[in-house]
Order: structure tokens, then sequence, then C-alpha cells
């Protein structure tokens, strides 16, 4: 694996201790994907075919579960992720006007990452937060009952903050060799 | 010996929590510190309440006063007053909206009057980390009464009698399930608990998980007793960390104590519980998707037979359960089944929990039992609609169900009542919609969602769905004819009849529902072009009212269209060809002339 970046050496032998570790390699991709995608913040073509060589699994295989489950990503996230729930309870309050303002002022659609690397736009369906419907969590912070004015608020702040932090710019990526 | 005279229970729910609950517990434990009480009040972090709406919230016992919307700056009051000097925090007391009086109690007010709790009995009472708090609430009483008097026969009895049918949308009778897994012959059997919650608007299982996660320990080890299992199998949805979180440290208190692992209490039972992460897919709450994710397979469904109870997890007899079903356990064999039986109606027995929510004043969780009526559960317990508007329907069993409507407010809520209206019972998600929300819009968000989660595998749930969503996409859009809908209820019903697995067959549900219940709203839609919930954007005019326009001409500079067009002092027209309907006019204008339409 490329080795580019002290920190992605490190990450793989984590990785590699976690499935040294487990009982049986039989029917454990899924857990093993769900570290690594602690471990890396994604799941990149890279990673994939180290846990497939580490489990002894073809890459495609690999590549399917990956593919399946919404909870996995093979994309960055930003530097503050972004949620917009939308559950039931909160579409029927506006969620989806939420979600078109977000997309409106950062000039990026869900799914994507803004090119400066600060915010990336996800749904989800339903936190448990119905009572706060609509619910839009930024890095981990729920805020509730949203509406669509509340927005360029908040994302002033955390744009704030990463000025703040940014400059000290580290090689995040699992891979900078491209 | 502990002097422990107080204990202030603050809710641990993922709303309150969203609501800075754990700033309040910091703030209630540096306070009582500061007050040199830290020996006897203790601060519990609780399960969910099931009142989100009024969250967070702060209960101290014995007393049982319960305060509402409190925030980390009341914490110094609450102990100063209520605390030190016994007098209650008044300003902190839920208010009744209809008598304006305060109430200290919980059990006095109208959203917790009618409701029963069995499954989530502990929620909100005990410390969910603490195995001695549910210990001394009769926790894991059941588990010995199965060991040690009864037979694993008179076990899967018992839960038959008691008329139990699994919670997790299926309505399938818990104690036959249990009979068919028994019966298998096999050197390993499974005990799966479904904890992957998926339909989005309810979370009934992750409050209970996370407010009483030995309720559910207790219950998979009488399964593994009942059907002669030593394994037991948690699937749980890897996007809720704290029940997750709970759980685990549920599992470790019980090998610790005993009560899971080798020679249970000293007998000769063997059961223990391992963990498995699902990964965000709704497929995977079918049974035989989500043993094939816990083989780390593709969560696709296969056919049935043969059915997990003959072979699930690595081909092993495997009875799966979801969560809210095996809170039920514990009591059915405690209070016995005869008690349960006698809750509910004829064919639906004992409470269910709903995740109330939508455009209802009292947002939460409620259990009630089988057989309330909805008026009940949206009038009495919600507290009617918000903002004064009217009913429009209730959506029951999430993307799989469908819409009540008015008439059937005074049915009694049991599994086949809600199939028998063209709904089902699901997992519990109860949303309610108001005049303000266009019921083709309703299906098309539930499409939505069931057109991503369609695992691909039939082609009927794969492809179907997917023209139905674009049908639906052309309706909202103003570009369909009458034909379409005779075609969509076509295509919904010859996916409902060639699917798979239940996902596919239940997808063309809030479709069909809709369509029967609101066609006049489709039509309008299709005939007139015109939405009546002013819902769907493409079909919306803005138009100005020529009686109260003074032709300021504010609307016409902000335009970014140039769509209006008047003379100064003149009412001013909206060229509908030209608008592209941002609203800028409307938010502009200050003589209330523009409106949707």
């Amino acid at each position: 694996m490329s080795g580019c970046c002290d920190g992605n050496v490190e990450r793989y032998k984590e990785l590699q201790t976690y499935i040294d570790g487990l009982p049986e390699k039989k029917g454990r991709l899924i857990g093993v994907l769900h570290k690594a995608q602690g471990i890396f913040g994604y799941l990149p073509r890279e990673v994939q075919e180290f846990i497939a060589a580490a489990l002894g699994l073809p890459v495609a295989k690999v590549y399917g579960v990956v593919k399946f489950y919404s909870f996995f990503t093979m994309l960055p996230k930003g530097k503050f992720p972004i949620s917009v729930c939308l559950g039931t309870a909160c579409y029927v309050r506006g969620a989806d006007d939420i979600v078109a303002e977000l997309e409106k002022l950062l000039g990026i659609t869900v799914g994507q990452v803004t090119p400066d690397g600060v915010f990336s736009l996800d749904t989800l369906r339903c936190v448990g937060a119905c009572g706060l419907a609509p619910v839009m969590i930024v890095a981990g912070h729920v805020y509730g009952r949203m509406k669509p004015a509340d927005v360029a608020g908040i994302i002033g702040e955390y744009r704030k903050k990463a000025q703040a932090s940014g400059q000290e710019k580290t090689c995040e990526g699992v891979c900078c060799h491209g | 010996m502990t002097n422990i005279k107080m204990h202030v229970l603050v809710c641990g729910g993922t709303g309150c929590t969203s609501s800075r609950s754990m700033e309040i517990v910091d703030a209630l434990r540096a306070e009582i510190k500061a007050q040199g009480l830290a020996d006897e009040v203790k601060v519990v972090i609780a399960g969910c309440f099931g009142f989100c709406e009024k969250g967070p919230i702060v209960k101290i016992s014995p007393d049982n006063t319960f305060y509402v919307q409190v925030t980390p700056e009341d914490a110094k009051e609450i102990v100063a007053e209520h605390i030190v000097k016994g007098r209650k925090v008044s300003r902190l007391l839920y208010v009744d909206p209809k008598t304006t009086e305060h109430i200290s109690d919980s059990k006095h007010m109208d959203f917790y009057k009618k409701q029963l709790r069995i499954a989530l009995r502990n929620c909100g009472f005990i410390d969910p980390e603490n195995i001695g708090e549910y210990i001394a609430r009769d926790g894991y009483m059941a588990l010995g009464k199965a060991i040690f008097e009864m037979s694993p026969k008179q076990v899967v009895d018992e839960v038959k009698k008691s008329g139990l049918r699994g919670r997790g949308g299926g309505g399938f009778p818990t104690g036959l399930k249990w009979e068919i897994a028994a019966s298998y012959k096999a050197d390993q059997k499974y005990v799966i608990c479904n904890a992957d919650e998926g339909d989005p608007g309810a979370f009934m299982d992750r409050s209970v998980l996370e407010g009483d996660p030995h309720s559910i320990i207790e219950a998979m080890a009488i399964c593994g007793y009942a059907i002669g299992a030593s394994k037991g199998v948690v699937y749980i949805r890897a996007e809720y960390p704290l029940a997750v979180e709970r759980l685990q440290k549920a599992i470790v208190a019980a090998r610790e104590t005993g009560l899971l692992g080798n020679n249970i209490l000293g007998s000769d039972f063997s059961f223990d519980i391992d963990m498995y992460y699902g990964a965000g897919a709704f497929v995977c709450g079918e049974e035989t998707a989500l043993i094939r994710s816990l083989q780390s397979e593709r969560g696709e469904p296969t056919s049935k037979p043969p059915f997990p109870a003959e072979s699930g997890f690595w081909g092993k007899p495997s009875n799966v359960n979801n969560v809210e079903t095996f809170a039920n356990i514990p009591v059915i064999l405690l209070k016995g089944a005869d008690w349960f039986a006698s809750i509910g109606t004829a064919k639906s027995k004992g409470t269910k929990v709903f995740a109330l929510a939508g455009k209802v004043n009292n947002v939460g969780l409620v259990e009630v039992p089988m057989g309330t009526t909805l008026r009940e559960v949206i009038f009495d317990i919600g507290g009617g609609i918000r903002n004064g508007k009217k009913f429009k329907a209730a959506q029951t069993g999430g993307p799989s169900g469908g819409c009540l409507t008015e008439k059937f407010l005074d049915t009694p809520i049991d599994f086949d009542n809600l199939i028998a209206a063209g709904s089902m019972m699901g997992s519990g998600g109860m949303i309610v919609l108001d005049e303000d929300d266009c019921m083709v819009n309703v299906a098309k968000f539930y499409l939505g969602f069931t057109v991503e989660e369609s695992c691909g595998k039939c082609t009927p749930c794969r492809v179907g769905n997917k023209r139905m969503l674009e049908m639906l996409e052309k309706i909202s859009a103003g570009k369909a004819t009458e034909k379409d809908l005779s075609r969509l209820r076509e295509l919904a019903t010859i996916i409902k009849d060639t699917s798979l697995c239940g996902l596919g067959q239940t997808a063309p549900n809030p479709v069909l529902s809709t369509l029967d219940n609101f066609y006049d709203e489709y039509l309008a839609h299709v005939r007139d072009k015109r939405c009546p919930a002013g819902k769907c954007k493409s079909l919306m005019q803005y138009v100005i009212d020529p009686a109260k326009c003074k032709g300021c001409t504010m609307c016409a500079k902000v335009c970014p269209a140039g769509a209006i067009a008047g003379k100064v002092k003149e009412p001013h027209v909206i060229s509908q060809e030209k608008c592209v309907k941002c609203g800028a006019c409307f938010a502009t204008c200050k003589f209330g002339a523009i409106s949707k339409r």
C-alpha cells in the first residue's frame, strides 16, 4: 500500500492489527469495513483492496458490499460534515427546504464536498429526534426546529472555525499519489 | 449501604441530548456537589421519557416532579429550590394547554393518562447503565423463573397463550415462531434480535435499547432457553451509537453477574450474545436479508421456504424477533399470559409503541393498549393538530403502510383493522398530516425511499418502483393525464403481487392508499394542473390581487426573471410563463397582495 504519508502507514497498521485480532475471518467483512471507515473516514479503492487481501476475498466482493450499504462511503467527508434528516417527520416539517438552502449556500449538491474540503452534505433517515423536526447535524452537533433562514448563520460560524484552524492543512487523504 | 435520598433523572434520549441534556447533567452534578449533597442526591442519565416535544425532561423522585424544557442554566435553581428547600420550580412545570394549570406529576398529564407502558416500562425510570436498578425492578426474575420453574415447552406455550405478535411489522405470532424454531434439531441454534430500525420516522427500538437494554438481553436468553439455542446475535444499526454503547455495557454487566455465559445462575443453561452492526439498508429488516447481512453478504433476501427457523444464520435454525417484541417477553413470563392477553383486542394482544410525529402538538413516543383509537392517540395524547390546522391523515407503517383518513379516526388500532383500512401496523411510525400536506407528494416521498432502498434482486421492485416514482413525478409536475392514474394503479398491483420480499410487496401501499383515499387530489393535479395543498412547486402560481396591489413596483424590481409588469400606482401582473417561482416578490410585498395558488 502506498505510504506517502506517515499517518497512512499507522492507519493500515491499526486495521491490520484489528483484522489479526479477529477470532475468525469468516463473515466478518462488514465489521472490518466499519472499523476501516472509522480509521480512514471513508473507504477508497486502496483500502478495499487491502481488506480483500487481508480477508482472502475477491476485491469485487468487498466492493459489492461497500456499494450495497448506504453507511459506507467511497468519498471523503468534509471537515464539518453536514447531514439533514429526511425521515418522514422532518420531511413533512420542511426538511427539503433546508436541503435546498444548504445546496444554494454551499454550491454543492447532496453527496458532494465543497472544493475547500470544509463542508460535505448528506441526507439521512431519521435520527430519532422527531420532536425537534426538522433536524440538521453539523459535525455531530444537532440543530433542531430549523428554518431555511437559520442555515446561513450556522454555516457562517463553522466557516469562521474552519478559517481559524484552517492554516495548518495536513494530508487528510488516504493516498496522495493520485 | 448508600444514603441516596433523591434521584434526579435526566432524559438521555436522542431528542433531549440534542437539546443539551448532557450539559444539564453536568450542571446539576456540579451544583449538587457545591451544595455538599453529592452523597444524598444522585443524578441519573435515564432512557427516553417519551414526551420529546417538551424535552429536555428532568424528573425528580421520589416525589415524581416532572420538569419540562429545562436548560443547563436552570440547574442552579432546581438544586437550590427543589432539592435543598423542597419547593417546586413552578415555571419549569408542564402547563396543561386546556386548563393552563401547572402539573407536576406526569401521570396527570393528558399525554400519559391513556398510555400503558409495558415495553417501555423502565424507560425513564432506571439508570440503563446500572444492572442493579434493572434487577431492582424485577429484572432477570423472568429468566430465573423460566430456567428453574418451567420447561422450554412451557415457556413456548406461555408466549403462545399470551397472543403476542411480532412488533417489527408483520405481526406473526411470536409463540408460534418459537415453537417452529424449537422443533428443529441441530447442534447449534441462534436467537437473533433485529435492532436495525429502518422506518424513517420510528425510534421505539432505539429508545428501548437506550433506556432498558437489559430487558432485551433477558428476553433473548429466555428465547434461547425456549428454543434450545446457546447463542444470541443482535443486529443493530451503526447509526445508533448510544444504543450500541449501552447494549455493549449491559452485555458485559450481565456476563459479570452470571446472567450471560456458561451455566447461567448455576443452572446447566448457557447463553451468550454477540453484536453485529448493520450498515444502513432498509431491506435488512426482512429476516432472510438480515441473516445474509449478518454473514457479511449484500443484504439481499432469499426465497422462503426454507424459513430461518429451519435454515438461518450459517444454515442453522434461527429465530428472529424485533426489539419491541423481545421487550414484552419478561413481563409476560412474570405476570402471566392471561394478564397480557387481557389487554388489547381479540386478535392483537398487549400494547403497541408508536412514534407520534409530524403535524401534531405532542411529538413523542407513546405506548397504548391495542384497540386504542386513532382519535385518542392523535387528539388526547397527541394534543391535536399544530397551529389549529385541520387533520388530514395519519400515515402508519412507514414506507410499507398507508394513510388513514378522518373516517378511520374511531377505528380501534390493531394489526387486522389497520390492514383492513388499507394501511398496516409496521414498526409503529405514526406521522400526522394536516391540510397543508399534498398526498401526491407524500406518496412520492415514500416511493423515493423505497427506490433508494430496493436491493435490486427482483425486477418488479427494482424497475417497477422506479417507473412508479417517475409517474408520480410526472403528476406533481402537471404533465400527467388521467390515463397515467389508471396505469399507476395497474403497475402498483403488479409490483405487490410479484415482488420477492416484503419490501417490494408493500412498496406500492403508500401509492394505492393515497389513490384510494385522495383520488380527487390526484385528479386536481392531472386535470386542473393544480396542487390543492400548494406543495408541488411546478404547479404553484404566484398571483397578485389587484384590489390589494398599490403599484409600488417593489415586486417588479426584485423579480429576477422580469416576469412582473405594470405601471407605477397601478396593479401589477405576474406572467406565469416567465415566473420561476422563486418567491422573491412574495417576500417583498408589503401589502400582502401576492399569494400562492
